[in-house]
């Protein structure tokens, strides 16, 4: 009996049947999709990683209450959407290996070194990867504020703003516009400062969470800078 | 490494290579780095893990080559070998890790995926009088989306040559890294730059391995070997598959974009072309592949390898492209019109 789901598409790119057509074999699959969505932004001295609180799986809600934001060191916040058991797991390796190279080394990882460790240990999952989205945000060597992000086997670049998970196709293009000024004709290429950026993460979010049912409950920011990590949560839609 | 010999951790080199910070990172923006300039950071390498005990066991695809490859490389004796790459050489004893049976699969994965992995693209390479012209779009997909529009799909193995990438961006970023170690090391174990054709093999039989796994890599390899006086001029351009090609030519282009590129190419490519004839011929054909496929866009990367090593010229966007020649359309319909009233 084929299951009604939400997913229009199925694995090939074709659009589901959206009725019983007749018997069909289900396989245990190890992957689920558990939802929601990353940002990241890099200003001249400050990185902003943010992400929304909502678990859930298929039409289930399982939390309101579980941010996608990790903080690595001092100077680097990570985000992983995607499947909340690999980001777990992803996350704890992550760890570990900071601690391995705090002792060895006898200093912090920098966000450019975390960036390339995490390429390789995606990497070195290539044939059953981990279904995680990741962005990172933080401080580089120099002070200046840094995005990294990630597809799920391990290729990466810089960016300077970035979002990933359910509701990234709908907030990229907007970054793009609002940030990087992309697609407008006579606009002055102002800076973007903090309280600018906060309110725009803040306000895409909003946005999210109207257009996009994984994306909502709250919204949890981490603002990266010289002095420390702040969180903020902001209450968003919950239905 | 002190505490890695107090523990005796069985380190295989290439777990250790991926230990290093980013300063190891394949040098992209100084390929001077490349060549003896570069001391390594000592005090910033990191420990390694152990192979089957650790839970958190990191497997890396690549040393599968080294026990099924019937080139020998990295084989020298860690007694023998110079401080700078001791830590590759740890262990004199292959292979390093313990693959769970069956790795890689010899047939297609028993998990399926849930997300698309980036495909799609335009790149060309042709070679001519005045050395080889590689070219790329920037745009790389992901079943419909925009990944992100301003990728770099060619890559600098190192001074002298530059490969272009398609298939899964993941896959070429880590073949063309180690494509560049290997080649480092053969520098300096025999004194002198490995030829276009040895790296063409060189990458060819460590794609081998992982024929009808779901690796995804088509190169094309330009570079110049010799020096000034090139010892084979015929020899600077070979297209590398994962599939197993390996194929010498004078004009490749490789992914989605790729027909519409040839028709361009085929219609302009001649060995007397000058330099800016051929960049701005390789442009056009990038421009056009980009107008007519969708998975290819944004903008044009060009490189120019001669016997002075490699050059790339900025990055150009190709929409102000378009409004001109839709500007000089308009022009020349205008004129048709009023000639014709």
């Amino acid at each position: 009996m084929k299951i009604v789901s939400g997913h229009f598409y199925g694995d090939n790119g074709k659009m589901k049947e959206y009725h019983y057509t007749g018997p069909v074999e289900h396989r245990f699959s190890p992957y689920s999709f558990n939802g929601g969505t990353v940002l990241a932004v890099a200003g001249e001295d400050f990185a902003i990683v943010a992400s929304d609180t909502r678990l859930s799986e298929g039409y289930s809600i399982h939390s309101r209450d579980s941010p996608k934001c990790y903080k690595l060191t001092n100077t680097t916040v990570i985000g992983c959407s995607g499947f909340h058991g690999d980001c777990l797991t992803l996350t704890k390796i992550i760890d570990a290996r900071l601690k391995m190279y705090k002792h060895s080394n006898n200093k912090s990882m920098t966000s450019g070194a975390i960036a390339a460790m995490l390429s390789t240990i995606l990497y070195g999952r290539r044939f059953f990867p981990y279904y995680v989205y990741n962005i990172i945000g933080g401080l580089d060597e120099e002070g200046k504020g840094a995005v990294y992000s990630f597809d799920p086997v391990g290729s990466y670049q810089r960016d300077t703003y970035k979002a990933g998970g359910s509701a990234s196709a709908m907030l990229q293009p907007l970054l793009d516009n609002q940030i990087g000024f992309k697609n407008m004709e006579g606009v002055q290429h102002l800076p973007l400062n903090q309280e600018k950026a906060v309110q725009l993460v803040k306000d895409v979010f909003i946005s999210a969470a109207e257009r996009d049912v994984y994306t909502g409950d709250a919204l949890r920011i981490c603002i990266v800078t010289k002095e420390g990590i702040k969180e903020e949560t902001v209450p968003l839609r919950k239905d | 490494m002190a505490l890695q010999d107090l523990c005796g951790f069985k380190d295989s080199f290439l777990n250790s290579r991926w230990n290093f910070p980013a300063s190891h990172r394949m040098a992209q923006e100084d390929t001077s780095m490349l060549f003896g300039k570069r001391t390594r950071d000592i005090s910033s390498r990191g420990l390694s893990w152990s192979n089957s005990e650790s839970p958190l066991h990191l497997y890396i695809p690549a040393a599968e080559y080294l026990s099924e490859s019937p080139i020998q490389f990295g084989q020298i004796n860690p007694n023998t070998a110079p401080y700078h790459i001791t830590p590759l050489h740890q262990d004199s004893t292959l292979p390093f890790l313990s693959f769970p049976p069956g790795f890689p699969p010899s047939s297609s994965p028993s998990v399926p995926l849930p997300f698309p992995m980036s495909h799609g693209t335009t790149t060309l390479a042709f070679m001519f009088q005045g050395g080889v012209i590689a070219a790329a779009d920037t745009r790389s997909s992901c079943n419909g989306l925009v990944a992100c529009p301003a990728s770099q799909k060619i890559l600098p193995v190192h001074s002298h040559l530059v490969g272009t990438t398609s298939g899964t961006s993941a896959d070429c970023a880590l073949w063309k890294r180690i494509l560049a170690r290997e080649l480092r090391l053969y520098q300096l174990r025999h004194g002198r730059r490995l030829s276009t054709a040895g790296a063409a093999k060189l990458l060819a039989h460590m794609l081998h391995p992982f024929k009808g796994t779901e690796l995804c890599v088509a190169a094309t390899l330009c570079g110049w070997d010799g020096g000034e006086v090139e010892t084979c001029p015929l020899d600077r351009l070979y297209y590398v598959c994962s599939d197993g090609t390996r194929l010498q030519g004078a004009l490749f282009s490789v992914g989605s974009g790729s027909p519409y590129a040839y028709s361009v190419l085929d219609g302009g490519v001649r060995w007397g072309l000058t330099v800016e004839e051929a960049i701005s011929l390789a442009r056009e054909a990038v421009y056009r592949a980009t107008h007519r496929d969708a998975y290819s866009g944004n903008c044009v990367d060009v490189y120019h390898i001669t016997s002075h090593g490699w050059t790339r010229r900025d990055r150009e966007e190709l929409r102000e492209e378009r409004l001109w020649r839709k500007v000089g359309q308009n022009l020349v319909l205008n004129l048709h019109l009023s000639c014709f009233l």
